[in-house]
């Protein structure tokens, strides 16, 4: 490793202009001439819409345009659409009401738009937006899923009867029976898994451009994946076909999933801009963010564990109920099926897993993917329950874990996943020695006296990352391919700019992508630039979620790396009147191996453009392309523990120590690594004990806002001691694994866990709020 | 409408503005200093964190005209030249950043929390006084670290001086 290359903690390039505020987000950017849109919003979560009146508004000055959902409807721009197909048990297709851009007729949760405006600026936008009336006729609506299920319940969608959008399965249900009926020993779980907001600090922004004269519309937008967005926008949504429509994500201020879908808003933006024949900019707000912006997880689930008399898993049933808001989001079908039940196995050896999930809709917002997606809830149920069963046995839950682990790769579950390799019992010991679990019995004693309640938690997960390869997800519903491009260009002076279809919006892509380079050519990353977020520059992507970016984006790059490597290989051969197979590349020169003689990069570039003297029949030019489709998911997986206090009178939870052991394969920037992991953690320990997105009965939500909904501050969480194990990824030849959700996947389960342990009361649910622990522990 | 005369990054300006204008449009949509961010509409994220006369405040809890001769400095303005200051390079060697839309509003906090406490903090400090400031991406850790150090780099400026 050199000192910019695979494995170094190299300072990130991208930095310099985030800390000196030069960073380039969609609302920073202003164009000529420019309008500012502002939504009408529906207050009802469930209501006819009779009228809409906005003679008042278009009346007001600087009011440019008042859009309604009937024009858009009737200029056929939409509807917006779901794109995993999920089959139900019974062998029908999936469910689904349609999702117009805003609503015509009926709205079916608060915040869903009715109505825009445009106007010269923003406040006469929300000025003239308040001048707007809208007439509706308030219809029951249904706020959670037990409602949404009654016999009797107001109706969503005429297309799904009984609020129901499918009823999957997944396993073998006659050997789960088989395998319950020996069981010694049957523990049950039933739990909730509480619905997120993600929360991205940038809120969702868009600005539309269409240009009349060549009919062509450029959107910018907080994107996680650019070229989706064109594919759906230009094939779905009857915006414009791609090679008329522009998609440019610049610096995008998080994500966490909840940027990977195209929301009504950049619709209702690129329609708009060709109705007003000018730019239009949305920025939404943070109540907007916590309206609009798609959910998280959100499940209600009864699980059940069947162990054999030494304590030997033998069966695993689960049914799960998810909900999915008042509509289907883009990947939302996927999440609680493919991404959740697929992962139910976890690192343990069960024979037999059977698992039941019925998507329901309801009068809130639509849920989606949010960091983990399906992972955690699936990483959550089981540790809660692995760990009721050795309290129930009586028996040190990491040895019922250890004795349950999976040792022999590659294994295949019988949820479809084939893990490919990994070490659990190495990253259980790497996590129980940094937490001291050992002198655990002596601390939570001393701290008895002290009148302290201590409790230890421990997490083992394990997730599936890279989303891939696109033929498995294909055959399993999924309207995409989830392989990523790359192009590598080396300029005739020999610096190089990469092309990648991955998207960084925090990620540090602009480092650890040179890093590969580094490594490879052994040129500095000052003169390596990363290049993406824009569909001109790039060829094609799939956009980064799923931790895919180092797996699949990285593993692109490589491949194009080799081709280049080939060509120029052949070129300094050529010119160095040697061996093609005699070359060798070291710190920036193709020497000739044995020899004194080599040539340096720029010369190799200079001499592929100028093309004086290349070999017979070579193309000039030095930049190549590749497409790469991994042939398996990836697996991280790993052991986090926490240690905790937990004030009796009180029920306040105090961190005492965190710990995490994680297993990602091959680290190409150590300190991005950890990085992600701190944020994760984060995510997790806020799902677990702040965190929730709570609607009244009525379906109005009452966590709107930063003041109601409990975000994690840096007083709530303590800071981490993180180790890794490492087995290398055989998927791909980096050997990398993915790193950005694990925090999030293993967190909630070991804080829960470490909460029960400490009050003796396993029925605990997240977020575990002062309030709920005082309940669980005095009744 | 009106004309608000102040100072910005060492530079006099003057904005004609609606009197609703809070401070942190003035900045980003009239002086195009769009380094300070808005994240929520609460006061509660600290993306929009300026100093004014020195101190650190919000500055979407300002409006335009209350800074009126003010001295105002923005994450733009507290470099010297190409020198970083030193919280700019301690939130850069440790870190301390992501996705960067908090960082501005962080790092003027985290200017204020070390003046105030003459370089004299611990963790439990940094953390309680981070409260007003949201970071999604990087679980605080590493901010935590970053200021830590950026309190040591800044007393042996001070020393120096």
């Amino acid at each position: 490793m050199g000192m910019e290359g695979i494995g170094a903690s190299v300072v990130r390039k991208e930095d310099k202009r985030f800390i000196t505020g030069k960073g380039r987000y969609v609302d920073d950017i202003k164009l000529l001439g420019m309008t500012y849109a502002h939504f009408i919003r529906s207050p009802h979560a469930h209501a006819k819409v009779k009228s809409i009146d906005s003679s008042a508004a278009e009346a007001m000055p600087g009011v440019v345009a008042v859009l309604t959902g009937k024009q858009i409807v009737d200029d056929k721009v939409g509807n917006l659409i779901c794109g995993w197909a999920i089959t139900s048990k019974d062998g029908s297709p999936m469910k689904m009401g349609a999702w117009p851009a805003m609503a015509p007729e009926t709205v079916r949760f608060v915040g869903q738009a009715v109505a825009v405006v445009i106007a010269e600026s923003k406040n006469v936008a929300r000025d003239a937006a308040e001048a707007v009336v809208v007439e509706y006729e308030e219809l029951q609506a249904v706020a959670d899923m037990p409602s949404a299920l009654k016999p009797g319940a107001p109706q969503l969608h005429p297309e799904a009867p009984g609020n129901v959008v499918y009823d999957w399965h997944i396993g073998d249900e006659a050997a789960v029976n088989a395998a319950f009926s020996k069981a010694a020993n049957v523990v049950t779980l039933e739990l909730t898994n509480n619905r997120l907001a993600p929360n991205a600090m940038e809120p969702r922004a868009a600005i539309a451009d269409y240009d009349a004269a060549e009919e062509h519309f450029t959107l910018y937008t907080t994107s996680q994946n650019p070229h989706v967005a064109r594919l759906v926008l230009s094939a779905f949504y009857n915006i414009a076909p791609e090679h008329k429509l522009r998609v440019i994500a610049p610096d995008v201020g998080g994500g966490f999933g909840s940027k990977i879908f195209i929301y009504p808003e950049e619709m209702v933006a690129l329609w708009a801009s060709k109705k007003v024949g000018r730019p239009v900019k949305w920025t939404g707000d943070r109540t907007e963010a916590f309206l609009t912006d798609a959910h998280g997880r959100d499940h209600i689930s009864k699980a059940e564990m069947a162990f054999d008399a030494d304590h030997k898993i033998l069966g695993l049933r689960v049914k799960t109920h998810a909900n999915f808001g008042a509509y289907m989001s883009l990947f939302s079908s996927s999440v609680p099926t493919y991404l959740y039940a697929t992962l139910l196995s976890g690192q343990y050896n069960i024979p037999a897993i059977y698992a039941e999930v019925m998507g329901v809709y309801t009068n809130t917002t639509p849920v989606d993917a949010y960091r983990g997606a399906g992972r955690p809830e699936a990483s959550y149920l089981l540790e809660r329950l692995v760990e009721t069963a050795a309290r129930q046995f009586k028996v040190d839950p990491a040895e019922l874990r250890r004795k349950n682990f999976i040792t022999q790769f590659p294994h295949q579950t019988p949820v479809i996943m084939a893990y490919d390799t990994g070490d659990f019992n190495a990253s259980l010991d790497s996590a129980m020695k940094a937490i001291d679990y050992a002198g655990f019995p002596a601390r939570k004693a001393a701290a008895k006296a002290q009148g302290k309640l201590r409790g230890i938690g421990l997490s083992c997960y394990i997730e599936a990352c890279g989303i891939a390869p696109s033929k498995a997800v294909g055959s399993l519903g999924a309207g995409v391919g989830l392989w990523e491009s790359a192009e590598i260009r080396v300029n005739p002076v020999g610096t190089i700019e990469v092309l990648t279809g991955s998207h960084s919006h925090g990620q540090g892509h602009e480092t650890t992508f040179c890093q590969l380079i580094a490594e490879r050519l052994g040129v500095p990353i000052s003169q390596v630039s990363i290049v993406h977020g824009d569909t001109d520059k790039v060829q094609f992507g799939m956009g980064t979620y799923g931790s895919r970016s180092a797996a699949v984006g990285l593993t692109a790059i490589l491949k194009a790396m080799e081709k280049v490597e080939a060509k120029a290989k052949k070129i300094a051969a050529h010119a160095l009147e040697a061996s093609e197979g005699d070359i060798v590349i070291e710190n920036g020169e193709f020497k000739v191996t044995g020899t004194d003689k080599s040539i340096a990069l720029p010369m190799v570039a200079l001499a592929a453009y100028t093309a004086h003297n290349l070999p017979d029949g070579m193309e000039p030019g030095l930049k190549e392309t590749a497409f790469y489709d991994p042939t398996n998911f990836t697996f991280p997986a790993g052991t986090y523990i926490c240690e905790l206090e937990v004030d009796e009178a009180t029920g306040k939870t105090s961190f005492v120590n965190f710990v995490a052991a994680d297993d990602f394969g091959r680290l190409i920037n150590p300190m991005i690594v950890e990085g992600q992991v701190h944020g994760g953690l984060v995510q997790g320990i806020g799902q677990a004990l702040l965190e929730h997105a709570i609607y009244d009965s009525n379906g109005q939500p009452v966590t709107a806002s930063f003041m109601d909904y409990a975000m994690p501050r840096a007083d709530d969480v303590p800071s981490f001691k993180l180790s890794h194990t490492t087995t290398l990824c055989p998927g791909n030849p980096l050997g990398v694994k993915g790193c950005g959700e694990a925090g999030a996947i293993g967190a909630s389960a070991a804080v829960i866990n470490a909460i029960t342990d400490a009050i003796g009361n396993n029925k605990l649910e997240m977020p575990a709020t002062p309030d709920r622990v005082w309940h669980a522990i005095h009744g | 409408m009106s004309t608000v005369k102040l100072t910005v990054n060492g530079k006099a300006v003057s904005v004609e503005a609606e009197d609703r204008t809070l401070l942190v449009h003035l900045l980003r949509d009239h002086l195009n200093l769009t380094g300070t961010h808005v994240g929520c509409d609460t006061s509660q994220c600290g993306a929009c964190v300026v100093h004014i006369d020195g101190r650190a405040v919000k500055s979407c809890t300002v409006l335009a005209g209350q800074a009126a001769g003010a001295n105002v400095t923005t994450i733009e303005g507290i470099a010297k030249g190409d020198e970083l200051h030193p919280m700019q390079a301690a939130f850069r060697d440790n870190h301390g950043l992501q996705c960067g839309y908090c960082t501005p509003g962080m790092i003027m906090s985290a200017i204020d929390i070390v003046h105030r406490h003459g370089g004299e903090l611990d963790e439990a400090t940094v953390r309680e006084e981070l409260e007003g400031n949201i970071c999604r991406c990087t679980g605080y850790h590493n901010i935590v670290k970053a200021v830590l150090d950026a309190a040591s780099r800044m007393k042996v400026a001070q020393a120096a001086e």
